[in-house]
């Protein structure tokens, strides 16, 4: 008796699997539906070094979501459709906790774009990353500068070759509120703020600032203090200040975020279009440029990637609808450039893993996605950036291979995730909301692990 | 999964067979044991082991790799910004169930045998079958905030209200501690619907009896409840208070959709979540978990207890 009814169970158990078995199935083949035309056809022959990897599938976990994602899976269709692979790409909001979760809990995807150093060294010490194959890294060693190479090494072991770069010192304006009025595009910090005084003169409020961004709420103002950090006290500084060789309430670092606080805590400058000071606190930094189009606001500090978040049919260019300018340097002639990326971290060692992430190391992936995207580049050497026909692309690229400019890589991302992924965004939103500057340094440096 | 589903079919399958051949007088105590063998294995897998563990972790550092002592708990009772974390779990713990708990017999003893009782129940049940993420996706769309000007709409029905009534509106999620009021509203509208139900039923269940003796001895519609009413459904009234306590101490969702634990509003659910899994501080982590299970325990004797003397009476 007892027999029996087991034997009835497993096939109910059995049915059960297979049900699930089809409706992934089923889940998974939508996504393929969606052909884009913007997809530029690529010949096949260079993927011949890849082999057959048809039926073969890769996931692809990243907390880039709509409207940015759509580049990266147009961007992979050359790679599906001449290897015969699938990739199925995953983006999440809270990307930087779950790929933590994931990790610990044995559950990885098999590539996950790691958009902070600090991050991905967390992630080494899951012990679930894989070492980047040997291919990889001559990509890496053939395409871009060693300093790159190093943000996506941990003790020694080189594990993320670069994916995209972001620009992180633009300023987004209108050109043609600029035309009108006759305002010039600043070439110094005090030109900044002169250009600001001349626009809250007219009545407006002349800054669009918004730092909410779920339980990352705060990362913009860091961008901020970074971008401040190396105009106030310069490179070399820079970097003592985030490997915590110089206390984080210390005065380099209290004069830089005064310094953001004469733009973003005036109560003249923001928040226009949106509200006080305050309403910074509580406004997505996805929503905060758009009152540039509507002409609420002139000024709005924001990484070359922001370029995605205008509605489609916006012109992007110098003499369109929006365009950004390089946030100038104390005097002219030093230029400091901060700047972000992303990182193919690799969970899988599976030869379509491993041929993917080769590809997505290559010239002809950076410069597919560059063409697909709007407000990407990579540092990638292999870009061509006279094929780069996206106006806010090509003023990255340009600024990206600027003899004069000092390249410093986002400051809070390469910091401890107690500092970069918390305190730091924490105390920022506490400082907008009415925190003194000292209270906000204090707190940041008490909370730096031991 | 499939190997999962097979092994656990195997197992019991096992089991099964081996009961059935014991039988009779000692054998009876063995079959007893074969049956709860695979609950107390998954128990101890499942639960006694991580719960040791978390422990133990608790008194490791960030990385987990070097005894710390009771630093971990040291840092909970003594950083401003952990002290802020239990000072809003208090205000959860003290406010939900209370405020819920009435409103729930308020609202069962308003609508007991009313005209269309079912549909003035179902009204204030349907909170419950949302999420509780559903639920804070709703109440931030009630709390958003625009500033009165022109050429901006209010999207925020809360500030829609305040404009029309001719106030300016108000950001309800960035002052603290009010903004922590505004997320326990959240819980207290999905909440309420629970208590209903439960004290609705224990209203029902007054014999009719009593009710009526009360009734002839001219007992006024205050004095029914005060000493009728609430006397009788005391029990349910505790078990009530309890589980929405419980719920309470680990909410974490709606602090997390809402506020992400930013503009002082984190509770100790949810700082446990980011020191863990944001900060990379497990330690601290473990200890507050550790803390949690601790304040979880004195509710749930206490429920118990209330339960079996319920079952005694």
């Amino acid at each position: 008796m007892p027999f029996r009814a087991t034997k009835s169970r497993l096939a109910a158990a059995s049915a059960g699997v297979l049900g699930l078995t089809l409706t992934l199935t089923a889940c998974g083949g939508g996504s393929d539906n969606d052909t884009s035309a913007d997809a530029p056809s690529v010949d096949c022959a260079q993927f011949s070094q890849y082999g057959d990897l048809k039926g073969k599938t890769v996931t692809v976990y990243a907390g880039i979501v709509t409207p940015e994602d759509k580049a990266y899976v147009d961007s992979y269709k050359p790679f599906e459709e001449c290897t015969g692979a699938t990739i199925k790409y995953e983006g999440d909001k809270s990307f930087e906790t779950q790929i933590l979760v994931r990790a610990k809990a044995g559950n990885p995807p098999d590539i996950a774009i790691v958009p902070q150093p600090g991050l991905l060294a967390q992630l080494v010490e899951t012990g679930r990353v894989k070492a980047a194959p040997p291919e990889v890294g001559a990509n890496v060693d053939k395409f871009w500068g060693a300093d790159w190479k190093s943000y996506g090494t941990v003790n020694g072991t080189f594990y993320a070759a670069p994916s995209g770069a972001s620009i992180k010192s633009l300023v987004w304006y209108s050109p043609k509120e600029f035309k009108d009025n006759g305002y010039q595009v600043p070439k110094t910090l005090n030109e900044l703020v002169q250009l600001s005084d001349k626009i809250a003169a007219t009545g407006k409020k002349p800054w669009c600032a918004g730092i909410s961004s779920g339980e990352a709420t705060g990362w913009p103002i860091t961008d901020w203090m970074e971008d401040m950090m190396l105009r106030l006290n310069g490179p070399e500084t820079y970097d003592k200040w985030v490997k915590h060789e110089i206390p984080f309430n210390g005065p380099e670092s209290t004069a830089a975020l005064d310094e953001v606080g004469k733009f973003l805590k005036n109560d003249k400058y923001v928040n226009g279009g949106l509200g006080d000071v305050k309403s910074i606190a509580t406004t997505t930094f996805q929503d905060a440029g758009q009152p540039i189009l509507e002409g609420t606001c002139s000024l709005h500090r924001q990484a070359s990637f922001y370029a995605a978040n205008f509605p489609e049919n916006t012109k992007v260019a110098e003499d369109g609808d929006v365009f950004a300018f390089y946030l100038p340097g104390k005097d002219a002639n030093s230029k400091p450039l901060l700047g972000g990326g992303e990182f193919n971290v690799a969970f899988a060692d599976r030869p379509e893993v491993k041929a993917f992430q080769t590809y997505l190391s290559t010239d002809t992936w950076a410069n597919v996605k560059a063409q697909v995207s709007q407000g990407w580049v990579s540092a990638n050497k292999g870009l061509d950036v006279a094929k780069v026909s996206n106006p806010i692309d090509k003023l990255a690229a340009e600024l990206l291979q600027d003899p004069n400019s000092v390249f410093r890589f986002d400051g809070s991302d390469q910091m401890p995730g107690a500092i970069g992924s918390n305190a730091f965004w924490k105390q920022s939103t506490s400082w907008i909301t009415g925190q003194s500057t000292k209270q906000t340094v204090d707190n940041i440096e008490a909370a730096w692990p031991k | 999964m499939g190997i999962a589903i097979g092994l656990f079919v195997a197992i019991v399958g096992v089991i099964l067979f081996v009961a059935g051949r014991i039988g009779g007088g000692r054998g009876d105590r063995w079959v007893a044991y074969l049956y709860l063998a695979p609950v107390v294995l998954m128990l101890a897998v499942g639960l006694i082991y991580p719960a040791g563990r978390t422990i133990w972790q608790s008194f490791f550092d960030a990385a987990g790799t070097s005894f710390v002592g009771i630093d971990n708990y040291h840092t909970i009772f003594t950083s401003p910004d952990q002290l802020t974390v239990l000072r809003n779990t208090v205000l959860w713990v003290v406010v939900t169930p209370f405020v819920a708990t009435a409103v729930g017999l308020l609202y069962a003893v308003l609508v007991d045998k009313a005209r269309l009782e079912a549909f003035a129940k179902a009204l204030i049940f349907l909170p419950m079958s949302i999420s509780f993420v559903g639920a804070s996706i709703i109440w931030k769309f009630v709390y958003e905030y625009r500033p009165d000007q022109p050429g901006v709409r209010q999207i925020g029905l809360l500030n829609q209200l305040i404009v029309w009534a001719g106030g300016t509106p108000q950001q309800w999620l960035v002052e603290s501690p009010w903004n922590t009021l505004f997320l326990i509203a959240v819980m207290i509208w999905i909440q309420a619907g629970f208590a209903m139900t439960v004290l609705s039923a224990a209203i029902k269940a007054i014999p009719d009896d009593v009710v009526e003796a009360a009734r002839l001895d001219g007992v006024s519609p205050v004095g029914m409840f005060r000493y009728v009413t609430l006397p009788s459904i005391r029990p349910a009234v505790v078990v009530v208070l309890t589980t929405i306590g419980i719920g309470t101490l680990k909410v974490f969702d709606i602090v997390r959709t809402m506020t992400g634990g930013q503009f002082d509003t984190s509770v100790v659910a949810n700082e446990f979540y980011s020191q863990s899994f944001r900060s990379g501080n497990e330690g601290l982590g473990a200890a507050l978990a550790v803390l949690l299970f601790v304040l979880v325990i004195p509710i749930v004797v206490y429920n118990v207890r209330q339960l079996r003397a319920a079952e005694a009476s």
